[in-house]
């Protein structure tokens, strides 16, 4: 055991007791001197006892002087507990600066500064209509938002859905909910296309924009949308909206001493869970429908539950899944760091695609297995015609086309529902074509 | 409904039930091997200090972690998943399992290359590097974050089977940061309550939200450590702000810029989502505060009652952007019936509070509730009341009493009572 964990060792203290117990010897031919030796005896037994009456008395005497020491300590703990009370204070604040930081330069602000605010103020010189707008819109906007603003799969749908806002499944859309025609630039210019976001120009945008509104009848195609007069653009939803009213129609209401009992008479459920929801130990999640009525349920008086379900029906309840066997140790191979490397590179791509075990076609195809494989070839996905004739033409993704297209997209296939700008980088490319090719 | 036995009856029934629950331990009577064999871990020496340098959950644990539900959003990218609430206990959320929403995918920013800026009505347009953020006076305290849409799934009806579904976008940690008040006098910003703070992320979403300046000034902190230690990514990394009580959007992460500006925005995040559509079409707009929240953690679906009848932990959290949470009821019966909880200790404002209910089970079927209560006095509604003060539209801001149909098996189910 080293040195310095001598502290760790049991500490020896305490108070040993004194006790003897005088056995004499018995001398047969010295009657006398026996007594006298036990006389010895006794003398020295009388003394040890006084003095053990003595450091008796000595450590009461020792503890009660303890006792008031320790009374003392907790005082003084007892008042710098007071004192620490008074000693927590939030963050100081002072009227002078601290002087920490540096100026912020103009061109710095112009280039983060790019909020627009409802009134137009903001907004960069530019302009552009529908008409343009439409071919901007395909080539950028139409892989996720479909090519009339009417969005694909889950992504948002941009038009119609006039009059809709009352209804059950209200359709919010730029036309129907937006009420300042600002936000639409503003989001558009910074935030999009997703996974390129601020590549955008000040004239793209205004067409953009002017295409979302004709889209949504609210403009012809020839109306030219500018930094002059989006700002007084009236959105059909403009006067839709109420401030925050919940405290006085709800607080009011919901602010009250809550019943504690015989609040209702009976209880019936009147609704099951629809989706029962399995917690694999991969992750994720699996729901399925629930087949379950509410025939087997009892209904609930003060007195308890109507009846015990003889058999309780069984929702498939989440299994407390057993941790899987620990995942074979990945062997080093040549290339693993390339594989890492695209992984990143593929985080460009993952807007539109996915590749792996359960990946599904989105607004780009399923890649696993794409190096090698014919061109548009993945089941069930809704491929341009360019890239479906290219397919049928014999194209084959080789690395080298791969490398060829991810550079360029559209300039080597001009129609191809891609809208990614492309990966300068040669060793980007490299990457993430070797990631891919980690998918069998 | 045309079964009806006796009360006593059920109990008896009950009792049955509750036999094979067990499994697990040995019989009794029967020396249990695991206290009387001498088992390896007793024998064998264990792991040595830094073989794991930072620390993972046990791999016993490693279902309790956060999950999604795949077709509610278009992409991961732009998505949500859930802290599995049902698995945690006290009010602290471990940062690795707090649920995540981001809109264009969690950005690795280092902490060398974060610049925030403070600029718009202000006499000294700033800026700080992260260095400088670490050199103002900072505060500590422990907020509750939680998505407008928690529960969102929930107006249409009992939807998902399990409470990290229907309640896990919430987390509660314990931030240290910069008080943002202490940032815009820093810059001379032009503090009039008519103002507001426009704040933006550096993510390619930029999400931008706009704060009026009351709130400003108030308690919202530039934050750059969770829990004691620093962000995760997908909390923003290195620098996020906290704006205790109200809605998570609003908590831009990755802060990039700070603005003071004459009006709101009224950018996306604000006017086309976290906005509340009413009955009639209307929508309600800046419904920043969270409402007083609650549920039962446990038993719940994912938390099935396995030891059958007799003593029982009903353990839950709540939770108000108004402040603290002063009352918790919990009803068996779907609300005829109400017994306070004994709260796990007086909850921090606006952070979650852990409450209980420590029962004898007598193996009947519940309906369980719990039914929040805050310090001004308002009353978790029931999902009648909300869905008669607002309709059916909504997404966000659903805090209605969640009912869980616990049988006499003890499995949970999410159900809607009259």
């Amino acid at each position: 055991m080293s040195k310095s964990l001598n502290f760790l060792l049991p500490t020896v203290g305490g108070i040993a007791l004194l006790g003897g117990i005088a056995i004499a010897s018995m001398h047969r031919n010295s009657g006398e001197a026996q007594i006298a030796l036990l006389r010895d005896r006794v003398a020295e037994v009388e003394a040890h006892a006084k003095n053990a009456g003595e450091k008796v008395k000595m450590a009461a005497s020792r503890a009660e002087e303890l006792q008031a020491e320790i009374a003392e300590v907790q005082a003084a703990a007892q008042e710098r507990m007071a004192q620490t009370a008074v000693l927590t204070a939030p963050a100081p604040e002072t009227d002078e600066p601290y002087g920490i930081g540096r100026p912020a330069l103009t061109e710095e602000i112009a280039a983060w500064d790019v909020d627009v605010l409802p009134d137009g103020r903001g907004l960069p010189e530019g302009s552009g209509n529908a008409f343009d707008g439409e071919e901007v819109f395909a080539a950028k906007c139409a892989s996720c938002h479909g090519d009339f603003a009417e969005g694909v799969d889950n992504w948002p749908v941009l038009a119609g859905g006039f009059d809709t806002l009352g209804d059950e499944d209200p359709v919010k859309t730029v036309g129907s909910y937006w009420p300042h025609l600002s936000t639409a630039w503003d989001y558009i210019h910074r935030s999009m296309p997703f996974g390129e976001a601020g590549t955008l120009t000040a004239d793209e945008t205004y067409a953009i924009v002017a295409y979302i509104l004709y889209s949504n009848d609210l403009i012809d195609d020839e109306y030219e949308l500018s930094h002059e007069n989006l700002g007084e653009f009236e959105m059909y939803n403009k006067d839709g909206f109420v401030v925050d009213d919940r405290p006085e129609l709800e607080y009011t209401k919901w602010r009250t001493e809550p019943c504690m009992e015989n609040c209702k008479e009976e209880v019936e459920v009147t609704m099951r869970s629809v989706f029962l929801v399995e917690t694999p130990p991969e992750g994720g999640s699996k729901s399925e429908m629930n087949q379950a009525t509410l025939e087997a349920l009892p209904t609930f008086t003060a007195a308890g539950p109507s009846f015990i379900p003889e058999a309780a029906p069984k929702p498939a309840v989440a299994e407390e899944a057993e941790p899987e066997a620990t995942p074979a140790a990945v062997q080093p191979t040549e290339g693993v760091d390339l594989v890492a490397a695209g992984e990143k590179v593929f985080r460009k791509c993952k807007s539109c695609h996915q590749v792996g075990s359960g990946a599904k076609n989105r607004s780009g195809p399923v890649l696993t297995g794409i190096v090698g494989a014919p061109a548009g070839s993945v089941d069930g996905f809704k491929y341009s015609k360019a890239m479906a004739s290219a397919g049928d033409a014999g194209l084959v993704w080789e690395t080298s086309e791969l490398d060829a297209f991810l550079a360029d997209p559209k300039g080597y296939l001009k129609k191809t529902k891609m809208s990614f700008k492309g990966l300068d980088d040669e060793e980007d490319r490299a990457a993430v074509i070797a990631y891919l090719n980690s998918f069998e | 409904m045309s079964i009806k036995t006796s009360r006593r009856a059920f109990l008896k029934g009950a009792a049955a039930t509750g036999a094979g629950l067990a499994a697990t331990q040995a019989a009794a009577g029967t020396p249990d091997p695991l206290i009387t064999e001498l088992q390896d871990w007793a024998s064998y020496t264990g792991i040595g200090v830094d073989e794991v340098p930072y620390g993972l959950p046990i791999e016993y644990e490693s279902h309790v972690v956060r999950r999604n539900v795949e077709w509610l959003t278009a992409s991961p990218i732009s998505s949500i998943n859930f802290t599995p609430i049902h698995a945690l206990e006290g009010t602290i959320t471990p940062q690795g399992c707090a649920f995540e929403r981001h809109h264009s995918g969690a950005i690795e920013l280092r902490k060398e290359d974060f610049r925030l800026m403070i600029n718009g009505l202000v006499d000294r347009p700033l800026v700080f590097t992260y260095d400088d953020i670490e050199r103002f006076p900072r505060e500590n305290h422990v907020y509750f974050c939680e998505c407008a849409a928690n529960t969102g799934m929930e107006w249409a009806g009992a939807q998902l089977n399990g409470v990290q579904f229907t309640h896990g976008m919430v987390h509660n940690m314990e931030y240290t940061g910069v008080p943002l008040r202490t940032l815009l006098k820093e810059a001379g910003a032009d503090i009039s309550p008519d103002k507001w703070v426009y704040v933006e992320g550096a993510d390619a979403s930029s999400n931008g939200r706009s704060i009026p300046m009351e709130k400003a000034l108030d308690d919202v902190l530039v934050a750059f450590k969770a829990n004691g230690e620093a962000l995760r990514l997908e909390h923003g990394y290195p620098v996020r702000l906290v704006v205790p009580g109200w809605e998570g959007n609003m908590w831009v992460k990755w802060l990039r810029r700070i603005e003071v500006v004459d009006r709101a925005v009224e950018s996306r995040e604000e006017t086309s989502k976290y906005t509340d559509v009413y009955e009639d079409g209307t929508a309600r707009k800046w419904t920043w505060v969270m409402d007083a929240k609650s549920v039962i953690t446990s038993p719940s679906p994912q938390m099935p009652i396995k030891h059958g009848p007799g003593p029982l932990v009903v353990s839950g959290l709540a939770w108000s952007g108004h402040g603290q949470i002063t009352r918790v009821d919990v009803s068996r019966d779907g609300g005829i019936t109400w017994e306070t909880a004994r709260l796990g200790k007086q909850g921090d404002t606006k952070a979650l509070t852990r409450f209980y209910l420590d029962i004898d089970w007598d193996g009947a079927p519940m309906l369980l509730q719990a039914r929040a209560m805050d310090e001004t006095g308002y009353v978790q509604p029931t999902k009648d009341e909300l869905r008669e003060a607002r309709g059916e539209n909504s997404v966000y801001h659903n805090n209605c009493i969640q009912t869980w149909y616990v049988n006499a098996e003890g499995i949970a189910e999410n159900v809607e009572v009259s």
